[in-house]
């Protein structure tokens, strides 16, 4: 499997090996460039929130790790394999779709928008991969997704479609679905910003459950700077498409050093 | 069943005759002209046939115009643009006169010319389809492709769990419209031989000289068929909306 040589950006890492480590990544739509020569690494188990101004590249970050999107130049890593490039008769070439496939099992992702499948109860929505991917049987899985669906708190709708359920249900189903596979990685693309503001707490609580009960290593985008504090380890400050400061949340929160990271977070403070 | 009230005779009155109709419907056993239940029935033949054809191939054109693999959508594209661009008579012609011919040496004439009508009239609607399952799987949400991807739902399943689930109901109605459309259209296999209502009609026209009440059936038959096939299409409609 192709190894990327040792990064740029390893002086950042936190462990010996990183789960994922991004190397002089750049990504650019036409002539806009949201990311510039981004380096850094994540090390396993490790939560790392991304906060900034809107267009800053948070959210590229995590659609490149989830293959929606392709970087324009540098790699990234996913615990030893590369998500941009594949040897191919000895030589990198670019990752192709199964490639792809193979490397981003291993990573999770609920959206924004949820994206539950409204022709699925939420049953199948769960079990759906886990069967189909994963090759469970289906009682195993659906077995899972019980389980998973008391944790978020939705044990009893099984048999429901997703346009009988609020958008806070339809999250947690999301998060549910996610986590039916398994994955090494979580990536939480603003979970809650879609969501009433009083359908937000549940949320936040189940996720703070996931983080508190298990070692799962998690990107986080969102503006919830309170749950931030709370589940992360490390938060990363980012203005167009650069790291501009990062550090435990207590220092990002409590003292940051840079000045555009101290007027983002007394806006983002003062909105909500 | 239409009722005979009258038996004709031979002598033209220059009025609508009502036993015309029932003359055309069941011929003497010496006549000229076949039944018209024969032509319908070759008429639902001919719809039937083309529209699972129309069905089948509109979906695969519109899949195959969505692949990642560029030979593969510009095969299909160039494939719907020609058949689109070009009348669907020139292409029965071309069917009837070269393709089948040249395919099936072995057969009949008359199997033959149904072989290159219903598939004409299929391959010429399905092109027609595939731009309506297009508009279909285009109507859904980019997220659910999004969502696809990061559970790693292989390609196939992605179509059949996912989008076409999503997609196929909303276009139904406007599927529907298509195939009455093209059930309207099947008359026009009559210039390659296939024996239709128009064929059975004109045969009695040219027998007994009395065209009008065999044209006349012929377009009420139409018009009754396409008013009951349209009520099921409405229905979906009202549930699944306009496209």
């Amino acid at each position: 499997m192709a190894t990327s040589e040792p990064v740029a950006g390893a002086h950042r890492s936190n462990g010996a090996d990183p789960l994922i480590s991004f190397d002089k990544v750049v990504k650019q739509f036409g002539s806009l460039t949201v990311l510039r020569d981004l380096d850094f690494n994540v090390a396993s188990g490790e939560r790392v929130t991304l906060i900034g101004p809107s267009g800053s590249g948070k959210t590229t970050i995590l659609r490149l790790l989830m293959t929606l999107e392709k970087v324009t130049s540098g790699s990234i890593t996913v615990d030893g394999d590369s998500l941009t490039h594949m040897d191919k008769g000895g030589k990198q070439v670019v990752a192709d779709e199964k490639h792809c496939r193979q490397v981003r099992k291993k990573i999770g992702m609920v959206f924004q928008s949820f994206n539950l499948f409204p022709n699925m109860n939420v049953m199948r929505n769960i079990t759906e991969a886990p069967v189909r991917v994963l090759g469970k049987s289906r009682d195993e899985a659906e077995q899972r997704a019980k389980e998973l669906l008391d944790m978020v708190g939705l044990g009893d709708k099984t048999n429901n479609h997703p346009s009988q359920l609020s958008g806070g249900q339809q999250q947690r189903v999301a998060i549910a679905r996610a986590l039916a596979m398994e994955p090494k990685v979580m990536l939480l693309d603003e979970v809650t910003a879609a969501l009433d503001p009083e359908l937000v707490a549940d949320v936040l609580n189940v996720l703070r459950d996931i983080a508190n009960t298990t070692d799962m290593t998690m990107l986080i985008v969102t503006h919830e700077m309170g749950f931030a504090r709370d589940v992360s380890n490390r938060v990363m400050m980012f203005d167009r498409g650069q790291i501009l400061e990062e550090g435990p949340p207590s220092q990002i929160f409590g003292e940051p050093e840079n000045e555009r990271t101290r007027t983002f977070l007394k806006a983002v403070l003062e909105e909500h | 069943m239409i009722v005979v009230t009258e038996a004709c005779t031979p002598e033209d009155t220059g009025k609508w005759e009502w036993c015309r109709v029932d003359e055309l419907l069941n011929p003497p056993p010496d006549a000229a002209w076949n039944s018209l239940y024969n032509g319908l029935w070759i008429t639902i033949q001919a719809t039937v046939i083309g529209a699972i054809i129309a069905i089948v191939l509109g979906l695969i054109f519109a899949i195959m115009r969505r692949s990642s693999v560029r030979p593969v959508s510009w095969t299909a594209t160039a494939i719907v643009e020609f058949i689109r661009s070009t009348p669907l008579l020139v292409q029965l012609f071309f069917l009837f006169f070269v393709i089948v011919p040249t395919l099936f040496t072995g057969m009949d004439v008359e199997t033959q010319a149904k072989v290159a009508g219903f598939t004409g009239l299929g391959l010429h609607y399905a092109t027609y389809m595939s731009e309506v399952y297009r508009a279909g799987i285009d109507g859904v949400p980019k997220g659910q492709w999004e969502a696809t991807t990061a559970l790693s739902l292989p390609r196939v399943r992605v179509w059949t769990s996912v989008i076409l689930p999503q997609a196929i109901p909303r276009v139904l109605p406007a599927l529907g419209n298509y195939v009455i459309a093209m059930f309207k259209e099947v008359p026009l296999l009559f210039t390659i031989g296939v024996t239709e209502m128009l064929f059975d009609a004109q045969s009695y026209g040219s027998s007994t000289f009395h065209y009008t009440e065999a044209i006349t059936v012929v377009g009420v038959f139409f018009l009754v068929i396409s008013i009951i096939t349209a009520i099921p299409i409405r229905l979906l409609e009202r549930r699944y909306g306009h496209l």
